[in-house]
């Protein structure tokens, strides 16, 4: 039991993710900065934001809806992203939950943020955030299964394993899984669905801050806006992490090897970075058609290559 | 208390309110922004909405119609907020303070904790401003 609330809650649980996902979010801040010429914020950027949401501010409860469930969709999100980060590092640092498809709950963990969201959004009773959360719903619909497909993927690549820790063992002792060509259609699929999970910009229309005011979360202020921000940074470190478990080799932690596992997580995080600097908001007809169609057909095919061996 | 501040200073967000603007003030402000004066090295970034806000800055002359809009605005936003005026339009009303639609300059309707003037002001005076606000508090 105690070793259970020490994994949730510090080590590979709530206060370590939080703050690697901090860093990971000034990095990607700075990253953005250097890309338009700025100097960007300082390192301890991500912390100040938090801690003055936090401690500073008040929080103001929407007039209309349901200010229960407006004060719970925060943590909630919170809760489904610590569970998904302890399920996803857990196997990645080499510890072994004996847990036999854990890959599928890490799935639906991952979705918990989003439907928090969305609950959340439509509970403020805000026109502007009823907007936000209905095109979340579609993002949801339209990524989801090519999300799906992308873990069948990696389950067919593997032969069969449904647990994270035998499909990284797998890797470590042959080849990891990008290194053929349907492991690069693959990690290309899974960055395009990162991408919309965290919201970055070719598919941040739920919180298009120019036409809808940040959408979802315009009515969150203060301590429950803070917990959505410690959210953002827990999904910007866990979606790198899980993708590199999927298809990156996993992290091993001896030696030389510690500077590699780090840099994998700053390399995806930077390419997530690229992609929203040099990109600019589609609409969600877009966005639909762009992963029901075409990246489905792309995991499809990376599929079909899967089963005839390449 | 000295983290609570240190923290809040360190991490303004700026909800922008234009009222009947000229649109100069507006310019400078985005011109904050850019590359060449970056404000987000101190923390400071623009957000869409006022619930997120730390700083209301309000520019341009508060005619009838604003006067109701920015009273909702500064009612709605999060305490603590801290007003910052810009321009001559917004700390005195400027030239248009005889018209007989001007409702008042900004600190008639709410309470102002930093006035920056000029017509338009220089990004690095409203930097300038920013900061002696920060050290007040």
């Amino acid at each position: 039991m105690a070793v259970n609330l020490f994994y949730f809650f510090v080590f590979p649980g709530l206060l370590f993710v939080a703050v690697t996902g901090a860093f990971l979010s000034w990095f990607d801040r700075k990253i953005s900065a250097r890309v338009q010429f700025r100097k960007g914020p300082p390192l301890l950027q991500p912390f100040y934001d938090f801690f003055k949401l936090l401690l500073v501010k008040e929080t103001i409860l929407p007039k209309q809806g349901s200010p229960m469930m407006f004060l719970m969709a925060p943590v909630f999100a919170v809760f489904g992203a610590v569970m998904a980060g302890v399920f996803i590092l857990l196997p990645l640092f080499n510890i072994t939950t004996g847990f036999k498809g854990d890959l599928l709950v890490i799935f639906y963990l991952l979705t918990i943020p989003s439907f928090s969201y969305i609950m959340g959004a439509l509970a403020s009773g805000n026109p502007l955030a009823a907007v936000g959360g209905s095109r979340e719903m579609k993002l949801i619909l339209s990524y989801e299964f090519t999300f799906l497909l992308v873990i069948a993927g990696i389950i067919m690549k593997c032969g069969q394993h449904f647990d994270l820790y035998t499909i990284i063992q797998t890797q470590q002792s042959g080849t990891p899984f990008i290194g053929s060509i349907s492991g690069v259609l693959l990690f290309i699929v899974g960055i395009f669905c990162i991408q919309a999970k965290l919201a970055m910009v070719p598919f941040d229309m739920p919180e298009a801050e120019a036409e809808i005011t940040e959408g979802i979360f315009i009515e969150y202020s203060g301590p429950a806006y803070g917990l959505i921000k410690l959210t953002k940074y827990i999904m910007l470190f866990i979606l790198p992490a899980f993708l590199i478990a999927l298809l990156m080799n996993g992290f091993r932690l001896n030696g030389i090897n510690i500077l590699w596992a780090v840099l994998k997580v700053l390399l995806v995080v930077l390419l997530i970075t690229l992609i929203r600097n040099t990109n600019p908001r589609i609409k969600i007809k877009q966005a639909m058609s762009f992963f029901v169609i075409w990246m489905n057909l792309l995991a499809v095919f990376a599929l079909v290559l899967i089963a005839f061996g390449y | 208390m000295g983290f609570k501040n240190f923290c809040f200073k360190k991490s303004l967000w700026v909800f922008h309110f234009g009222g009947a603007s000229c649109n100069n003030c507006d310019i400078e402000i985005l011109d904050c922004l850019t590359p060449k004066h970056d404000l987000e090295r101190f923390g400071i970034l623009l957000v869409g909405s006022i619930r997120h806000a730390d700083v209301l800055l309000v520019n341009g002359s508060i005619n009838m119609k604003d006067k109701n809009r920015l009273l909702e605005i500064y009612n709605q936003a999060p305490r603590p907020i801290l007003v910052v005026a810009i321009g001559a339009c917004g700390c005195t009303g400027g030239l248009f303070a005889d018209s007989i639609t001007f409702a008042g300059p900004v600190d008639k309707i709410i309470p102002v904790d930093a006035y920056i003037p000029g017509c338009p002001p220089k990004p690095e005076a409203i930097i300038g401003g920013i900061v002696k606000l920060v050290n007040k508090k």
